[in-house]
C-alpha cells in the first residue's frame, strides 16, 4: 500500500494541565472515508485544527500530503478543504460572491472562478439560490453550501467537522450520499468527525474512536463491534403483560435452548444473551405459552455502548 | 462594467489584493461608513463656511505674519463659533479610526468566517495587513478629496493664485490626519482582536479615546498641582523646567501630538512648541517659517505617532500569530 494522505504521529496538544490530544497516532489512505468518532469535547476539533496547522501540537507531528502541517501550512491547507462545525458566511454577500471570494482566494482567476463556483453549486444542488443573501440561509444550505466551497479549491482531501450537526434527518441522508460520491468519483480522501455512530456508519470505510484525547480503537465498524461484543453476542429483551415468578419454572427449559447463554429477569421483562439471533424464536414461545408480548426489542449497540464499554476497558 | 473589467483583468490575483478588495467593498457598503462620511462632510462644510466668511478679515490682517497663506487661511480661520477644521478633526478622526476597526477580527471570528478564511492558502499576517491597509486608503482618499475640493473650491471663489509651500502644508496636514486615523486604526485592531464581543472592544477603544481627550489633561493638572510647588517662589529657570515637564507629559496623548503637529503645518509662523524664553525670542522676525522648517518642527511629534502605531500593529500581530483559530 503507498503512504498514507495523513500521517499523525505521537500528536499531543494540552492547555495548562488539559491535556485535549494525547499521543495519538493514525493514518488515513488515499480515496478513504474515515470517520472520527467521540463525544463532545474529546479532542476531534483540536486534531482537526491541528491538522491544518491552525493550531501548534504540543509535542509530535502531523503529515498531510507529504507536507508537515505545523512548520509549513500553506501548501496544506492548497489541498486540504476544511468544513468547520460552525458554519460562518459573510451575510451580506450572496452565495456566489461567497464562493467566489473563496475561489479567488485560491489563486482562480475570474471568469476561471465563477465557472468553478457554478458547477460546484450545481454540484451541491443550490444552482437556483445563487443570487440569494446567506444571510437568508437554513442551515442545511449553509451546509451544502460550505461543502461547495471546501471542494471549489480541487482539494485531495476533504476535512469535514460535525458536518451532520443542525440537519433534518433526510437532509443528513442525502448529504452524506453526496459526501460518499464526490469522494467514489473524484477519489477524494474524506475525513470526518461526528458523534453520531448511525451517520458515520452509513458512509465511513473506517472509524477511530476518540475519547478524552486518546484514540481507543480503529478499524471498520463491523470489526470493531464484534470484537467488543462478540463475546455477548446478541441480546434481547421480552416485555410480556404478566408477572414473572421467581424462580421462573420456563428458564430451565430455555436455558436448554442452543446458542441461549444467558437469562435475565427483572420485573416482567426478560432480558436474554444469545450467540445468534433468536429473537422469533423467543416470540414464537413466549405465545406458545400463553403470555401476552407486550414488546420485544433488539438491543443495539450504539456509540454509547461503545464508549461505555472502552471506558470499562480503559478503567481496568 | 467596463470599470469592473478594468478592475479584474489582472488574472489570478495574490490572497492579499483579494481580501484588501473585499474588506474595502465591505466598508464602502457599511452603513458605519456612509454616516461617518456624512459627519466628516457636515464638519468639512461648516468649518469652511466659517471660515469663507471670515476669510476677508483673516486675510486683510498685516499684523499676522501668516495673513498671505489664503489656503492655510481656510482651514483654520474661524469666528470662534465652532472650531476650525483641524481642530474638529482631532476629536473627530479617532472615531473614524475605532469605528472601522474594532470589529475587524472578532466579528468574523463570531460569525465563523474567520475559520474558514484561516482554513485558505494564505498567510495569517495577510489578514490583519489587508484589514488595515484598506481602511487607510479609504481614509486616504477621504482626506485627500477633502483637502482637494477645498483646494479647487478656494481657487474658484477667490481666484488667488497658489504658493507650493501651501499645498506641501495641506498635504502634509493630510499626511499626518491618516496616520492619527492609522494610530486609532491599529489601536482597535489590537482590542478586536483582544476581546471577542465587538461591543467590548467598540467601548474599550471608545474609553480610551475618551481617556485621552478628556480626562487625561484633567487628571494631569491635578498630579501637577498636587505635586509640583508653588510657582511664586521659583526662579524663571525653574518654572520653565516644569513647564516643559508638562508639555511633555501632555505630549502622551496622541490627539495633543496630533494637535501640535498640524497647528504647526497649517501655521507657518508658528515657531516651537514649547515655551521661549526672551532671549530666544529676541530678535526673531515674526514671519512665516519654510516649509521644511516646519517639518523639522513637529518631527519629534510625527515620529511619536508613527511609533505609536507601529507598536498597537506590533502587538496586534504578536497577539493574532499563534493565535489559536476556533469559532
Amino acid at each position: 500500500m503507498n503512504d498514507p494522505i495523513i500521517q499523525i504521529r505521537n500528536l499531543s496538544k494540552s492547555y495548562g494541565s488539559f491535556r485535549a490530544v494525547e499521543g495519538l497516532n493514525l493514518d488515513v489512505h488515499q480515496g478513504e472515508i474515515f470517520g472520527l468518532l467521540g463525544p463532545n469535547g474529546a479532542g476531534k476539533t483540536t486534531t482537526i485544527l491541528m491538522m491544518l496547522g491552525l493550531t501548534e501540537p504540543s509535542g509530535g507531528s502531523v503529515q498531510v500530503c507529504g507536507y508537515q502541517s505545523a512548520s509549513n501550512p500553506i501548501p496544506v491547507k492548497r489541498k486540504v478543504g476544511y468544513m468547520p462545525d460552525s458554519l460562518g458566511f459573510y451575510d451580506h454577500m450572496t452565495a456566489l460572491e461567497n464562493l467566489m471570494y473563496i475561489a479567488r482566494l485560491n489563486g482562480f482567476e475570474e471568469t476561471a472562478g465563477k465557472k468553478r463556483a457554478l458547477e460546484m453549486m450545481e454540484i451541491v444542488g443550490l444552482s437556483t439560490e445563487k443570487d440569494k443573501k446567506t444571510g437568508a440561509y437554513s442551515r442545511g444550505m449553509k451546509q451544502r453550501l460550505g461543502l461547495a466551497e471546501v471542494l471549489i479549491k480541487k482539494p485531495e482531501v476533504i476535512i469535514l467537522d460535525e458536518p451532520t450537526l443542525g440537519i433534518d434527518p433526510s437532509g443528513v441522508k442525502d448529504f452524506l450520499s453526496l459526501i460518499k460520491s464526490l469522494s467514489r468519483d473524484q477519489g477524494i480522501t474524506v475525513l470526518l468527525s461526528s458523534h453520531h455512530l448511525h451517520h458515520v456508519q452509513q458512509i465511513c470505510d473506517r472509524v477511530g474512536i476518540f475519547v478524552k484525547g486518546k484514540l481507543l480503537a480503529e478499524g471498520n465498524i463491523d470489526t470493531l463491534s464484534k470484537t467488543l461484543f462478540g463475546h455477548e453476542g446478541y441480546v434481547t429483551s421480552v416485555k410480556v403483560a404478566q408477572e414473572i415468578p421467581r424462580p421462573w419454572p420456563l428458564e430451565a427449559e430455555l436455558m436448554q435452548w442452543e446458542g441461549l447463554k444467558k437469562i435475565s429477569i427483572r420485573d416482567s421483562e426478560i432480558e436474554f444473551t444469545c450467540t445468534a439471533d433468536l429473537t422469533a424464536a423467543l416470540v414464537r414461545f413466549f405465545v406458545k405459552e400463553d403470555y401476552d408480548v407486550l414488546s420485544v426489542s433488539q438491543k443495539d449497540y450504539g456509540l454509547d455502548e461503545i464508549y461505555q464499554k472502552y471506558f470499562e476497558l480503559e478503567q481496568r | 462594467m467596463k470599470s469592473s473589467d478594468f478592475l479584474f483583468k489582472s488574472s489570478a490575483s495574490s490572497p492579499f489584493t483579494v481580501m484588501m478588495r473585499k474588506e474595502m467593498a465591505d466598508h464602502i457598503r457599511s452603513w458605519r461608513f456612509i454616516v461617518l462620511l456624512i459627519l466628516i462632510f457636515l464638519t468639512f462644510v461648516a468649518s469652511m463656511y466659517v471660515s469663507l466668511a471670515n476669510i476677508k478679515s483673516a486675510t486683510g490682517n498685516a499684523g499676522d505674519p501668516d495673513h498671505v497663506f489664503l489656503y492655510l487661511k481656510l482651514l483654520t480661520t474661524t469666528d470662534n463659533s465652532i472650531p476650525p477644521f483641524h481642530v474638529f478633526l482631532s476629536f473627530l478622526a479617532p472615531l473614524l479610526g475605532i469605528s472601522l476597526g474594532f470589529d475587524a477580527i472578532n466579528a468574523e471570528q463570531n460569525s465563523g468566517t474567520l475559520t474558514r478564511l484561516m482554513a485558505q492558502p494564505i498567510y495569517r499576517d495577510n489578514v490583519l495587513l489587508a484589514k488595515f491597509a484598506s481602511a487607510l486608503v479609504l481614509i486616504g482618499a477621504l482626506f485627500l478629496m477633502l483637502a482637494l475640493w477645498m483646494v479647487g473650491g478656494g481657487l474658484l471663489l477667490t481666484g488667488v493664485r497658489m504658493e507650493p509651500q501651501e499645498l506641501l502644508r495641506i498635504l502634509g496636514f493630510v499626511a499626518l490626519t491618516i496616520l492619527y486615523v492609522a494610530f486609532w486604526l491599529s489601536l482597535s485592531i489590537v482590542l478586536s482582536i483582544r476581546f471577542r464581543g465587538a461591543s467590548t472592544s467598540a467601548l474599550s477603544a471608545i474609553g480610551i479615546w475618551l481617556f485621552f481627550t478628556v480626562f487625561y489633561q484633567i487628571v494631569l493638572n491635578l498630579a501637577i498641582r498636587s505635586v509640583l510647588p508653588d510657582p511664586t517662589g521659583l526662579s524663571q529657570d525653574q518654572i520653565l523646567g516644569y513647564n516643559e515637564l508638562i508639555m511633555d507629559l501632555l505630549r502622551i496623548a496622541p490627539n495633543q501630538l496630533y494637535m501640535d503637529a498640524t497647528t504647526t503645518m497649517l501655521m507657518p509662523s508658528v515657531r516651537s512648541l514649547g515655551p521661549m524664553t526672551m532671549e530666544q525670542m529676541a530678535g526673531a522676525i515674526p514671519s512665516p517659517l519654510p516649509f521644511i522648517d516646519s517639518v523639522m518642527v513637529v518631527w519629534p511629534q510625527v515620529s511619536g505617532l508613527i511609533a505609536a502605531t507601529v507598536a498597537c500593529f506590533a502587538l496586534s500581530y504578536f497577539l493574532f500569530m499563534r493565535r489559536e483559530i476556533r469559532s
